[in-house]
Formats: structure tokens, C-alpha cells, sequence
């Protein structure tokens, strides 16, 4: 029985409520709406004392840049970090869901959690939805077993690499990869391949832009460098544009007042006689 | 077209210096009739909260009653106000849930922390992907007009006065240019002790 002090406890996973409403809507000639994407750039090495991740951070919708820096290398562990691509909601969702149970999962074992069991917990999970959740994810990290990078595909299928690229720019970058990774790289030198992997994204694929963010996991420890290289700098406004006031027209104006809340801090209890 | 234009709507909304400010167009339309231009598409979630949902006018009115429920619950469980990244947080699974039958809103959020007033805006596509920028949002129809010219007017630490001004000449001149959308427009700016709307004059055709 449920009531309104009583709601429901509402049923877990998808909700495909509006689907046939929405089928009804593109049956009569609506088209249904594109959701926003990351044609991104984004790429994963392994070098001599760890994992370096790279993403740009330009978001789009259809061909409109969205947002000029957003935030493409997401969270999982203390331990790792993943890069996402493709439909902007799906990698943030997939990658939020998958960080709270990797760490119910270090809760209960009371261990670092491997690289290897992310791997197997995104996979599964896309795995099960047939490729409709759009995420392409380059996932990276040091574990008990050294470091370790996965290439994960929407439909859930997964290449354990030690040079990837993904995303609508990964061809240029890799083109950069394979001209230059070797074994064994140290920090500086496969930070700076990092960078150049994702401006070469940048500069030759229209899917991609702004800014490099690069993630460096070690053992015990991450250097998460947002906006590592700042590839495009807009140029100084030299005039403002800005409107003199009383310029616009206004029919009727309302003000709401907000009153300060008055918080009365209650003096600590009294305590208990026990005498 | 898309069902997102199909009823049409701008909205636009913009941080300032120690305050924030919120616009939409006043239009109700099916295609290209316009049945009425008092249609509220902002809506009060607290003293500093506003959200603006553009899109499908039937899902603008559902997800607005949606979230006013979560939000008077949590208020009520928690015992205080709903700050606007926790609002936000909320409205983005709500969304997400409906990931292969969506509702047709692109969600924008703006408002004051209610402890620190630390100004805040958002948006979203219409799936809860949130995008939070430093400078505005837009959403709508008309949104590729509003990119262009809040790119061009938007400036740093605008005090209340000049960001009125900033924001309701970004959505008339873009909403100008965009046939579905536009036929009055309310401004609401939100600072730490007031509230102010106001109605604009504008084109009406």
C-alpha cells in the first residue's frame, strides 16, 4: 500500500514509462531529439611507473560545441580513473554507478580493488544493454598487479592494451602513439606524448577541442592535472559590448523580498541526574 | 522538426558578481500558432532556486510537478532548503531514469547556495548530462542565437544592475531571430536579499 506519507519505494534501473508515448510522437513525423555527445579525443598510455590519461574537453550537440571545457576523465577509485566517450550522460551515469560499487566492493573486501574487476563491472553492465548505452571508455589504473589499461567498447567488449585511443579523435591520436610510444617511458616523456596525442585530436578532429586534462596514477598516488595545457586561448576582448542601463524596456517589475532566516542556537543539553 | 520545438522557448541564464539571473520567452504555441503568451517555463524551487524547463510544454509541466514533490519531501525529511547542486544532482537521475524514453525538457538551473550564496547555474540535455559552465546557459529553441550573443555580451562580475540589462538584451535580440519562440519575456534576478521580475516589452510577432 503506498500513500503520500508512505511513497512507494520506486523500482529500481530504467524507467520506460514515456517510450510508447514517445514512439507515438516520431510515428507522426517528430523527430526524436539528439542527445548531447562527447565527440571527444581521448587516450590512455602505460609507462614505466604507471598509467597517463588524456582527454580533450569539448562537449557537442549535433554541431554546436555545447560546452568548451568540460570534464572527460571521470573518477572510479583512489586508484583509478576512467576516460569517457560518446554520449555525454551515459559515460558520467556509467562511471558514477560503477564508482560507488567499486567502493562498497573495497568496503566489503578491504583491499584495493583491482583495475581487472572495473573492467569486468563496465563490461557487464554495457555488455547487458546491447550498445544502446553510448559510452567508449579508456579505463586506466595501478593495482597489486602493476598498472593496468582497458579499452572498453559500448557493446561490452574489452582490449587490455598498453596504448589506446578512443573517441571521434582517435585516429590522429594514435597516428601520434605509433609514431612514438615505446616501453618504459618516463613521466615527463609520456605526459608530453599525452599531450601531444590529444592536440593532435584537437587540431584535426572538429569532434574534439579546448583543452588537454591529463590524469597520472602511480602507486599511492594521482596527479590529476585539469586543464594540463590550455591548447586554445580565446583572444582579449578588446572593446565591451556590454548594454548601458535602462536600455531595455520593462512593462512590470516585482520584487520579492527574502527574509534572513533566524536560526536560535539552543544551548548544549543539560545533563542527565544520575546521582 | 523536433518534438523539443514543437511548443518553442528561450531560455537563457547567467552568473554575476553575488548574484545570478534567469530569462525566458513568454510563449505558448503548437508549431507556428501561438495560443498564449503569459506561459510560465521558470519556476520557484526555494527563496534563491529557480528552475527554467524549455522543451515539450506537457513535459515541462510533469517534470516541474515532479520535482517539486522530491523537493518538498527532502525538505521535509532533512529539515532544510534544497541547495541548488543537490537540486540539480536530483533533477539529473530524475532525467536519466528516462534514458530510452525521455522526457523532451533541456533543464536549466540557476540560484544562490543557500548557505554561502555562492552563485550557481546549470544545464542540461534533455537525458541529465549536466553542464555547468563559469559564465551562462542557454536552452530552447533558440539556443544557437543565445550561444551568440551571450558569447558576445556576457562579461565577468556584472552587478545586478548591468546583468538585467545583459541578459534581457542577449534573449530579446536572440529570440528575434527565431520564429517559435519570443512574445514577451520575464527576467527574474536573484540576488542574497531580493528577488526582482520583470516583465519586458518586446517584438510581439
Amino acid at each position: 500500500m503506498s500513500s503520500i506519507l508512505c511513497p512507494e519505494i520506486p523500482s529500481p534501473g530504467f524507467s520506460f514509462e514515456n517510450c510508447r508515448r514517445n514512439a507515438m510522437l516520431e510515428v507522426k513525423g517528430h523527430a526524436m531529439p539528439k542527445a548531447q555527445k562527447t565527440g571527444t579525443t581521448i587516450v590512455g598510455i602505460i609507462y614505466k611507473d604507471g598509467v597517463i590519461l588524456g582527454a580533450d574537453t569539448r562537449a557537442t550537440e549535433d554541431t554546436t560545441v555545447a560546452d568548451k571545457n568540460c570534464e572527460k576523465i571521470h573518477y572510479l577509485a583512489p586508484n583509478m580513473y576512467c576516460c569517457g566517450a560518446g554520449t555525454a550522460a551515459d559515460t558520467e551515469m556509467t562511471t558514477q554507478m560503477v564508482a560507488s560499487q567499486l567502493e562498497l566492493h573495497r568496503l566489503y573486501t578491504n583491499r584495493v580493488v583491482r583495475v581487472a574487476t572495473a573492467n569486468q563491472m563496465l563490461k557487464q553492465y554495457l555488455f547487458r544493454y546491447q550498445g544502446y548505452i553510448g559510452a567508449a571508455l579508456v579505463l586506466g589504473g595501478v593495482d597489486s598487479t602493476g598498472p593496468n589499461l582497458y579499452c572498453i567498447y559500448p557493446h561490452g567488449s574489452t582490449d587490455k592494451l598498453p596504448y589506446t585511443t578512443m573517441g571521434s579523435g582517435s585516429l590522429a591520436a594514435m597516428a601520434v602513439f605509433e609514431s612514438r610510444w615505446k616501453p618504459d617511458l618516463e613521466e615527463a616523456e609520456g605526459i608530453k606524448l599525452v599531450r601531444d596525442a590529444i592536440a593532435a585530436g584537437i587540431f584535426n578532429d572538429l569532434g574534439s577541442g579546448s583543452n588537454v586534462d591529463v590524469c597520472v596514477i602511480k602507486k599511492g598516488s594521482v596527479d590529476y592535472k585539469r586543464t594540463y595545457d590550455e591548447a586554445n586561448i580565446k583572444g582579449q576582448k578588446q572593446n565591451s559590448y556590454k548594454y548601458p542601463r535602462g536600455v531595455t524596456d520593462v512593462l512590470s517589475t516585482k520584487v520579492v523580498d527574502i527574509e534572513e532566516v533566524s536560526v536560535r542556537v539552543i544551548g548544549a543539553p543539560e545533563d542527565m541526574e544520575i546521582a | 522538426m523536433s518534438i523539443l520545438a514543437y511548443n518553442g522557448g528561450a531560455m537563457v541564464a547567467m552568473k554575476g558578481e553575488n548574484c545570478v539571473a534567469i530569462a525566458a520567452d513568454r510563449r505558448f504555441g503548437i508549431q507556428a500558432q501561438t495560443l498564449a503568451t503569459n506561459f510560465e517555463k521558470v519556476f520557484e524551487m526555494g527563496p534563491h532556486l529557480y528552475v527554467g524547463l524549455p522543451g515539450l510544454a506537457t513535459d515541462t509541466q510533469t517534470v516541474r510537478e515532479k520535482l517539486r514533490f522530491r523537493k518538498n519531501l527532502y525538505e521535509l525529511k532533512e529539515n532544510r532548503l534544497m541547495s541548488p547542486k543537490v537540486f540539480s544532482a536530483m533533477l539529473s537521475h530524475m532525467l536519466y531514469e528516462k534514458r530510452f524514453g525521455p522526457f523532451f525538457v533541456e533543464p536549466v538551473v540557476a540560484g544562490l547556495d543557500p548557505k554561502t550564496y555562492e552563485p550557481f547555474i546549470c544545464n542540461m540535455d534533455l537525458i541529465g548530462c549536466i553542464n555547468q559552465p563559469k559564465d551562462f546557459v542557454v536552452g530552447g529553441t533558440a539556443s544557437a542565437q543565445l550561444y551568440g550573443m551571450c558569447e558576445a555580451l556576457w562579461e565577468p562580475n556584472l552587478g545586478p544592475e548591468d546583468l538585467f540589462e545583459t541578459i534581457s538584451q542577449a534573449l530579446i535580440n536572440a529570440f528575434d531571430r527565431d520564429a517559435v519562440s519570443g512574445w514577451g519575456a520575464t527576467v527574474y534576478i536573484i540576488e542574497k536579499d531580493k528577488v526582482t521580475i520583470k516583465n519586458l516589452k518586446t517584438r510581439m510577432d
